[in-house]
């Protein structure tokens, strides 16, 4: 490859575009209409199975990772049937339409994010991997023994552990904001903890164990207060509510395609550009140069700085129609859909004798974590699998979180605006069933 | 509700409910700690061996129902046992769960741990019913290091 940036693509000579206005237009077009629930489950074939001898599948485990609408499916298969070529270096026009193809799904990634510029989205493997870059390319070179990365008790592993070796490489030392009996974060205890030292604070945007939605605006205007900037996981807020990286400030966002309707292997870490502009890559190879030589070699300009190598060109694609997907249906109706059935999904499980919710007064998006008194969560996932309900039992990658409430594990309910009242029936229908089984 | 009750027999929630040999072993006794990452069980379990033999076992721990009734109906049968016999129940067992090598379920070596088998049909659970196992391996291997020394 011959290390020339792609220059059908350059933001800089890109008119800006109205991200934030045409996204207004959606919702307002689709905020009239409610969500039409059954033509939504017709998008997604994988709804239609029956399984474990007939039961009609209830797929409520869409925290772990989404279904994919055929609108996804196709523009994937299209891309490799009528597009494929390399990225950013044929002359010829299979590799333009992919460069425009791939390019043009980060702009769709800007536009979901609210972000100004194309170039500050990095396409990454997901919410992992995003963590990874920031924890590598940001924070190792600048951090020195003493200094203080802060992260909260609802983290999931990925955001615990690429700090936890952050901190090991450079002295710094990892310090974690409590949260309350009632699953929230102590906000006052934020505020203590963001101190001369602290160098970053990182959490979540929702709670993957908990659904607990933190009120992230309040705690990037408390850490900026502070000169402290904010990276935001954002695996499970994507995936429901829109996002606008500059109305909530933070200086990092990272989120999953997977969990969004999109494909696996794919997901996107926005960076505030003067930040990125200051970092140095964290991988080398083909397209993340400008020149190379053996004895100098210059990088790549945003965003391709940071994508080395041949990126996952049908997954940003994937991605792109995802976004384009959940756009389409609007998110006034997704949320307002969403909300109530949390709401009605949180009585109908509460109702079963002997189950206690996590977090139930916290403000929640999409999940149920739940224990069953006398009954491990595992049973319970293997008893309502055997009904084809879909949930998650374990400790959901959040370990800490699971001994901060003194629980080995929980099961865990996650839904989606496909999921139905029926599915939740099957799931009490369950759960009744646990307790038959267990004798209580 | 007919696989409901092949996986959970009644024998299993029972062991269950009331764990036998549910306490820590004093004295000499050998222990070892048994943890499936992915669901977060653990489990601790002693040894006291004499002459060859398995004179007492005990575990405590937290689990699911199929890993927690494994491990104390697993005391039942190697208490008493030898360490030869142990491994031979190991094996079957194994065999029993996993599907990986064709078990006589009517052996009469295995007894009451029959009750298993349907584990072999959820493979995510075939981990809690051999938790316990693997953990009595550990304990023997662990105690014989400490014997040559």
């Amino acid at each position: 490859m011959n290390g020339q940036p792609d220059v059908t693509r350059d933001p800089a000579a890109a008119p800006a575009a109205p991200p934030i206005d045409a996204r207004l237009t959606v919702r307002t077009a689709a905020a009239a209409a409610e969500l039409d629930v059954p033509a939504v489950r017709e998008d997604f074939p994988i709804l239609r199975q029956t399984v474990r001898d007939g039961k009609p599948l209830a797929y409520l485990d869409n925290a772990a990772t989404a279904q994919k609408p055929r609108a996804v499916i196709d523009a994937i298969s299209r891309y490799y049937t009528q597009t494929n070529a390399n990225v950013h270096r044929g002359l010829h026009e299979l590799s333009e339409r992919a460069t425009a193809a791939y390019e043009g799904a980060r702009a769709t990634v800007r536009r979901t994010l609210g972000a100004a510029e194309d170039r500050e989205i990095l396409f990454v493997r997901g919410t992992t991997e995003g963590i990874n870059l920031v924890a590598q390319a940001w924070a190792r070179p600048r951090l020195k023994p003493g200094d203080e990365i802060l992260i909260t008790a609802m983290e999931h592993h990925s955001d615990i552990v690429p700090w936890q070796i952050v901190c090991g490489q450079t002295g710094a030392e990892l310090r974690v904001v409590p949260i309350t009996d009632g699953g929230e974060l102590d906000l006052a205890a934020l505020d203590r903890l963001l101190g001369p030292k602290t160098r970053l604070l990182a959490l979540a945007h929702v709670s993957n164990a908990l659904g607990t939605l933190n009120p992230v605006k309040r705690i990037v205007e408390l850490a900026h207060a502070k000169k402290v900037p904010v990276l935001l996981d954002g695996a499970q807020a994507v995936p429901h509510l829109p996002v606008d990286v500059r109305a909530i400030g933070c200086d990092f966002y990272a989120f999953s395609g997977h969990k969004a309707y999109g494909p696996t292997g794919i997901g996107a870490l926005y960076g505030r550009a003067e930040l990125l502009e200051a970092m140095d890559p964290w991988q080398g190879g083909g397209d993340m140069i400008a020149s190379v030589s053996f004895e100098k070699t210059t990088w790549n300009r945003l965003p391709w700085k940071f994508e080395a190598g041949t990126p996952d060109i049908a997954g940003a694609v994937g991605l792109a129609a995802a976004l384009d997907y959940v756009a389409s249906l609007g998110w006034a109706p997704i949320e307002a859909y969403e909300t109530a059935l949390l709401a009605e999904a949180t009585e109908m499980v509460a109702a079963v004798p002997g189950v206690r919710i996590l977090a139930r007064e916290a403000p929640r998006v999409s999940v149920i974590s739940f224990t069953m008194e006398g009954v491990h969560p595992h049973d319970i996932g293997t008893i309502v699998d055997l009904q084809g309900v879909a949930i998650r039992a374990g400790h959901h990658c959040a370990q800490p979180l699971m001994d901060r409430f003194g629980v080995p594990a929980t099961a865990r309910a996650s839904l989606s605006f496909y999921n139905t009242r029926e599915e939740i029936e099957a799931l009490v229908q369950g759960l009744h069933q646990v307790n038959e089984v267990f004798g209580r | 509700m007919s696989e409901l009750q092949d996986l959970y027999q009644q024998v299993i929630l029972d062991h269950n409910q009331r764990p036998r040999n549910f306490h820590a072993l004093e004295g000499h006794a050998v222990r070892a700690e048994g943890h499936n990452p992915l669901c977060g069980d653990r489990l601790t379990l002693w040894v006291d061996r004499e002459g060859g033999r398995l004179a007492d076992v005990g575990f405590v721990g937290t689990g699911c129902a199929i890993s927690k009734a494994s491990a104390s109906m697993m005391t039942e049968a190697v208490k008493g046992k030898s360490e030869t016999e142990a491994q031979t129940l190991f094996d079957l067992f194994h065999g029993l769960v996993t599907g990986e090598q064709p078990v006589d379920a009517d052996d009469p070596r295995l007894g009451k741990l029959v009750v298993f088998a349907g584990v072999r049909d959820y493979p995510v659970r075939v981990k809690c019913a051999t938790l316990a196992w693997h953990t009595l391996r550990a304990a023997l291997a662990g105690a014989q290091t400490v014997s040559t020394e």
